[in-house]
């Protein structure tokens, strides 16, 4: 695969969603944090930063997640419908350096957003506290964290445009990380309902789906706690496989569809 | 080596609500196309050009059978650095302007920042787009747009270009610089593969022409064998009257036309003796006679006539 290429692909990918003006998202973003460390300052005594880290993070994942959507149902299937994919796959590229630039391009959007969004935060913190202490270098994990969930959100996106709508896209995506959200839970009840069918079941998802919930630190991080080095790891190599597995499926799709 | 060679390429489609039922757009079709000749792909609609012209730049699998460009499987990025393509009715990034596109395509071939930059530039003095290089390709027209696919087709000089209906959304001076811009590339050994329903232009322009009647390759041949035969004569007659031609009306292609003492008949070839016979006389005077020769609309009208009857076409080889 040439590299200059996929990248090329890459750029493409994140001038798009810059010229789509998604972006710009973050002025409102960063003008709700300082609003809300404002606000907290005023009616909060002693917990002001924890309310505001919690619903900082909060933010940065929420607001991550529907941009993630919002771009990554349209990766694949706007170009089909819109055929600018003619253009495109008749140069002297694969059909699989599309889909890893594509992937790679929607990656870079997000992390440049989360970047914009996590120093708004960092600023209303300044603001709120006038200084920083030690624990705080922790929100930083929790940060990468949600960049990784966010990675894997944006692989399932990928995955379900290369077969479906943009809206089913869309639902199929929301309702894995809902359940990835839940996985733990949902195995546990699996377990407790003795019904070694529905225990299959829930095994069997909980393995299927993305285990969301691994990454989701931003009340520890807030209490000033920190992640241990053997979770960023491991949660790193976990979504670097299933981002990984989810891609090559993504490709053998695509790679094999007729584009009418 | 032909520049583009089919062979037995055909293409089913599954279609209904469960896609259980086969359609076939294209039927073991067979073509070789020769480097530096014009070729045009003729045909009424859904008659499989768009579905070869697919499988040519691999946006689709061939159902069976095989192509190929320059030697190498049509599709595959090696194809591609001999081989530019038009789509029909082509769609681009609308967020980007006509220079940031080319240059966004250019940089898919090996070439170096100045030969990419040299060639963006001469390609959109070819097509006409130097004057709107920077404005965004939303504000375009489908004509408009129909260059920008034109300027992308032929940025890294290929040695084959294919086009989809490439004068599909022009006007009258869009098409003329189409087709010169087509005499160009002929002229400086390029092979042309093009599909069109404007005869016209494929009768100027084409080397040869294939027609193409529901999947299936109904004739292919150089134009001028094609046309070579004669639909019979076209006569001129002085005379004083339209009654004094009634006895040349039976032997008529056409009813005659009588306007201001002369009177145009269309004879066919075999009532010529009979009609040379008729035509002294009774105040009637033979001012000339010429022969007609089939026309290309006539040609692929009575191809497709002919396949739809289950008559094997004339002039098909």
């Amino acid at each position: 695969m040439n590299s200059a290429q996929t990248l090329t692909i890459v750029r493409n990918t994140f001038r798009e969603a810059v010229r789509d003006r998604v972006l710009y998202n973050l002025i409102a973003f960063a003008l709700i944090m300082i609003a809300s460390a404002l606000l907290f300052g005023e009616i909060s005594i002693g917990i002001q930063k924890t309310i505001l880290l919690n619903i900082g993070l909060s933010s940065i994942s929420v607001f991550g997640l529907l941009i993630a959507i919002f771009l990554g149902i349209g990766l694949v299937y706007k170009e089909m419908d819109k055929r600018s994919l003619y253009a495109l796959l008749s140069k002297p590229i694969r059909r699989s350096q599309f889909i890893v630039g594509k992937f790679l391009g929607l990656n870079f959007t997000i992390l440049v957003n989360t970047a914009f969004m996590s120093l708004g935060l960092w600023a209303a913190l300044f603001y709120l506290t006038r200084g920083f202490e030690p624990q705080d270098i922790y929100i930083w994990e929790a940060i990468y964290f949600i960049l990784l969930q966010l990675s894997l959100v944006i692989a399932l996106c990928l995955f379900f445009s290369c077969f479906s709508t943009p809206v089913l896209s869309a639902v199929f995506t929301f309702v894995a990380y809902v359940i990835g959200n839940l996985a733990s839970d949902i195995r546990t009840f699996g377990e407790l309902t003795e019904n070694p069918l529905l225990g299959a079941l829930t095994t069997g998802i909980y393995y299927m789906l993305p285990n969301f919930s691994n990454f989701n630190v931003s009340s520890w991080v807030a209490h000033g706690n920190p992640v241990e080095g053997s979770v960023i790891l491991w949660n790193t190599l976990y979504a670097l496989c299933y981002d990984a597995i989810l891609v090559t499926a993504s490709v053998w799709i695509f790679s094999r569809k007729d584009l009418k | 080596m032909a520049a583009i060679e089919i062979s037995g390429l055909s293409k089913d489609f599954l279609v209904g609500f469960w896609r259980k039922h086969r359609f076939r757009a294209l039927d073991r079709l067979s073509l070789q196309i020769e480097q530096g000749e014009v070729f045009g792909f003729l045909g009424p609609n859904g008659a499989g050009k768009t579905t070869t012209l697919k499988i040519l730049t691999g946006l689709i699998f061939p159902t069976e059978g095989t192509a190929t460009i320059l030697g190498k499987p049509a599709g595959q990025p090696e194809a591609f650095l001999h081989a530019g393509f038009l789509p029909e009715n082509p769609y681009f990034y609308d967020y980007l302007t006509p220079q940031e596109l080319l240059d966004y395509f250019a940089r898919f071939y090996p070439l170096t920042p100045e030969e990419r930059k040299r060639r963006c530039d001469s390609v959109l003095d070819q097509a006409g787009l130097s004057d709107v290089r920077g404005r965004p390709l939303r504000k375009f027209s489908k004509g408009m747009l129909q260059r920008v696919g034109i300027a992308q087709a032929i940025l890294h000089e290929p040695e084959i270009v294919l086009l989809d209906e490439p004068m599909s959304g022009l006007d009258p001076v869009g098409r003329h610089e189409v087709r010169e811009l087509i005499l160009q590339l002929k002229a400086a050994g390029k092979t042309v593969f093009f599909s069109t329903h404007i005869l016209s232009d494929a009768e100027a322009l084409c080397d040869r022409i294939a027609i193409l009647n529901r999947g299936k390759l109904v004739g292919v041949g150089q134009i001028s064998d094609l046309l070579r035969r004669q639909a019979g004569y076209d006569a001129v007659i002085e005379c004083p009257s339209p009654e004094a031609i009634a006895p040349l009306a039976p032997l008529a292609a056409k009813p005659p036309l009588y306007s201001g003492g002369h009177c145009r008949v269309q004879i066919p070839e075999q009532e010529l003796s009979r009609f040379l016979s008729l035509c002294q006389g009774d105040g009637l005077r033979l001012i000339s006679l010429n022969p007609v020769r089939l026309s290309l609309e006539d040609y692929f009208v009575e191809v497709l006539r002919d396949t739809e009857s289950g008559r094997a076409p004339a002039a098909a080889s």
